[in-house]
């Protein structure tokens, strides 16, 4: 079981909402891992839009992504990727 | 006589009595419930699920078709919402420890995460809640088998009056039903405005005490584009408001008279006056203004903001309503006419350097059979429901049209063997819009049944200048004698060999040109719906013979200048 963890600052300018949190969504559940995004103390399921929409993560804010599976290490690049542009 | 204030929401004037939609709180039952029930209580909320979720992906295949992608999108967050595994574990968690029935706790959950989104300080979230409002209502009523009431018994157009309209409830509202929309909440930006403004029905939102205010069956005035309500008016105010209705409408009809009219020369020679399209909803706008056709249905849209392939579903739906409502008009789908590098999320493709001269439109599709086949066999499919026809863009020879051909062939075989019918015989023509291809428009013409030229490509290839660049955008020319000299040569290719031969650039819409090009001989103009009364005046208003001699007189110019401000003259001159 392969686990992974990377934290990142949002760079979207929506935030983690919107169009970025559905993406997020989708990525997060085509892979077989296990996904949680944490941000403070509030930990959510990183497959589910109302977990992630909970977070309030807007721009600027950190987050860690923590994925555990055997695909946990695509599953982390993919996601970085949307947390990271900045469209 | 009251009068009420909002935010101008969605333009025009509507008459009608308020309908009101309440606010619908369902009560949900709480039942306790034996351990030994909860696999059948689990049972029950898969279904509702599942049963939403037929719901939702209808609806929205309805929307696509009605009000585009767009509109339809909206319904990608409620699907999300539905399938959200968070929820789904919650409720299912919840129903083991307190063995009390589903729908009770799906409820109690639905609020708990209303409460925690609404009391977050973010304008997207709170939009939101409704999405969860609304999905959370639907799997309500399908745990308690409960029907949803929509608008199919109302008898006459009325003014919608609620709190908020969520996006199923403006979905479920047909135009013919009703005549204008207002809301206690909600901004210019909301789902309301929104749809209001795609359905051109007059709307005004945020007026705080509309259902307050107004009692059902009130007669309102509605302005949408000052944000007025006014509530049972009296006679003299109803007379002026009813007269700025029509003034409204006015501004449009008198230019319309000319619509139903055919396009003949004075002289007695017909052209066709076509329509330019995107998207499946501007067919209304294409009939009110008298286009005989369409003449450019681009297929780009399909492809654009998202990540995966559009269906061959997807593609049928859209061409059979196109199809269908201008029956037995004519309709010219162009096919993918994209760069190779609009694909960069499905495929790595590398960057084209000049992408005007790289992988693109038919190279594309000629490369990647597979993406192309999805296309072709959707307008065969949908060609048994209308007049359908297709156009390859950025033909450069006669190779790519056989290649082309048989890629058509074969989807007709696919089809054939599926026992799917197509029209076999559908029309085939080639845009020409290449330099090459208008050098050599004799030997492309023993290929396809139609020409249509694309100036805005062939401008720019045969004057080398892009556009969009500032610094050369004054070499863009469309009446340089180059060009003029290449239409010339491709109408007369085009007729030589007994084809038909229109034009779905900019120029042909341009009042100034379609002088000139009459006089060259073209067969059909295509534009955008809103110049075709104009263009279908001016066409009326002169001799063929007259404009013949206006473009002989334009070819012997020598600047594009020269030609665009003779052919300038000599339309302020018919137009007297």
């Amino acid at each position: 079981m392969v686990s992974v963890k990377k934290k990142l600052i949002v760079k979207n300018k929506q935030g983690l909402h919107a169009r970025p949190a559905a993406l997020f969504v989708q990525i997060a559940n085509k892979f077989d891992a296990r996904i949680t995004v944490k941000r403070d103390k509030e930990r959510v399921n990183g497959k589910s839009i109302m977990g992630i929409l909970m977070l309030g993560a807007e721009k600027g804010s950190a987050i860690t992504i923590e994925a555990e599976g055997d695909d946990a290490n695509l599953a982390i690049s993919e996601l970085e990727k949307i947390v990271n542009t900045e469209g | 006589m009251i009068q009420l204030k909002g935010i101008a929401a969605a333009g025009g004037i509507s008459v009608g009595p308020a309908h009101k939609i309440g606010r619908e709180e369902l009560t949900v039952p709480r039942q306790s419930i034996k351990p030994e029930e909860i696999p059948v209580q689990i049972q029950l909320f898969e279904e509702a699920l599942i049963k939403t979720r037929k719901e939702i992906v209808a609806l929205q295949k309805r929307i696509a078709v009605e009000m585009g992608q767009e509109q339809a999108e909206i319904f990608d967050a409620h699907l999300l919402v539905l399938e959200d595994r968070m929820l789904i574990e919650e409720v299912i968690l919840r129903l083991k420890q307190e063995c009390v029935n589903v729908a009770y706790i799906f409820s109690e959950v639905l609020k708990k995460y209303i409460n925690v989104f609404s009391k977050i300080e973010d304008e997207y979230l709170k939009e939101r809640v409704v999405d969860v409002n609304d999905v959370g209502k639907r799997i309500l009523h399908n745990l308690l088998g409960r029907e949803r009431k929509e608008f199919e018994d109302l008898k006459e157009k009325v003014v919608v009056v609620a709190h908020d309209l969520s996006p199923s409830d403006t979905a479920a509202m047909h135009k013919q039903k009703v005549c204008a929309f207002i809301t206690d909440i909600g901004g210019k930006t909301s789902h309301t405005a929104i749809m209001a403004k795609s359905l051109e029905i007059p709307a005004v939102v945020g007026v705080e005490e509309a259902t307050t205010k107004i009692k059902a069956g009130d007669i309102l005035i509605v302005d949408g584009g000052t944000g007025v309500i006014i509530i049972n008016p009296d006679e003299e105010t109803l007379r002026a408001y009813q007269q700025e209705e029509l003034k409204l409408k006015g501004i449009t009809e008198g230019f319309l008279s000319v619509k139903d009219l055919p396009a003949v020369t004075l002289d007695g020679k017909a052209v066709e006056i076509v329509a330019n399209i995107e998207l499946p909803e501007e067919v209304p706008s294409v009939k009110l203004h008298g286009a005989q056709g369409i003449g450019l249905y681009r297929t780009e849209f399909f492809y654009m903001n998202r990540r995966d392939l559009p269906s061959e579903e997807e593609h049928y739906q859209a061409y059979k309503y196109v199809a269908e409502e201008m029956n037995p008009l004519p309709v010219i789908i162009r096919t993918l006419d994209l760069g190779g590098d609009k694909f960069l999320s499905q495929f790595e493709i590398p960057k084209d350097m000049q992408p005007f001269l790289g992988w693109r439109a038919i190279r594309f599709c000629l490369a990647r059979p597979d993406i192309f086949k999805v296309q072709l066999r959707a307008i065969l499919r949908a060609s048994v429901h209308g007049k359908l026809k297709l156009m390859y863009p950025m033909i450069s020879g006669i190779e790519e049209l056989q290649q082309a051909k048989k890629i058509l062939d074969e989807a007709k075989k696919e089809l054939k063997d599926r026992g799917i019918p197509f029209y076999n015989d559908i029309e085939v023509g080639a845009m020409i819009e290449v330099p090459s291809a208008a050098m050599t428009a004799d030997l492309l013409a023993t290929e396809v049944d139609f020409f249509s030229i694309g100036t805005n490509d062939l401008i720019q290839y045969s004057l080398a200048v892009d556009r969009t660049n500032e610094k050369v955008a004054y070499l863009y020319e469309p009446a340089h004698p180059a060009v003029l000299r290449l239409i010339k040569n491709i109408i007369e290719a085009a007729h030589n060999a007994g084809i038909r031969v229109g034009m779905c650039g900019e120029m042909a819409g341009e009042p100034a040109f379609v002088l000139v090009l009459l006089g060259l001989g073209l067969d059909e103009f295509s534009m955008p719906p809103l110049v075709i009364p104009e263009v279908k005046s001016i066409i009326r208003s002169i001799k063929l013979s007259d404009a013949q001699a206006i473009a002989k007189e334009a070819l012997k110019l020598s600047t594009g200048k020269e030609v665009a401000e003779f052919s300038q003259v000599k339309l302020r001159k018919i137009l007297g």
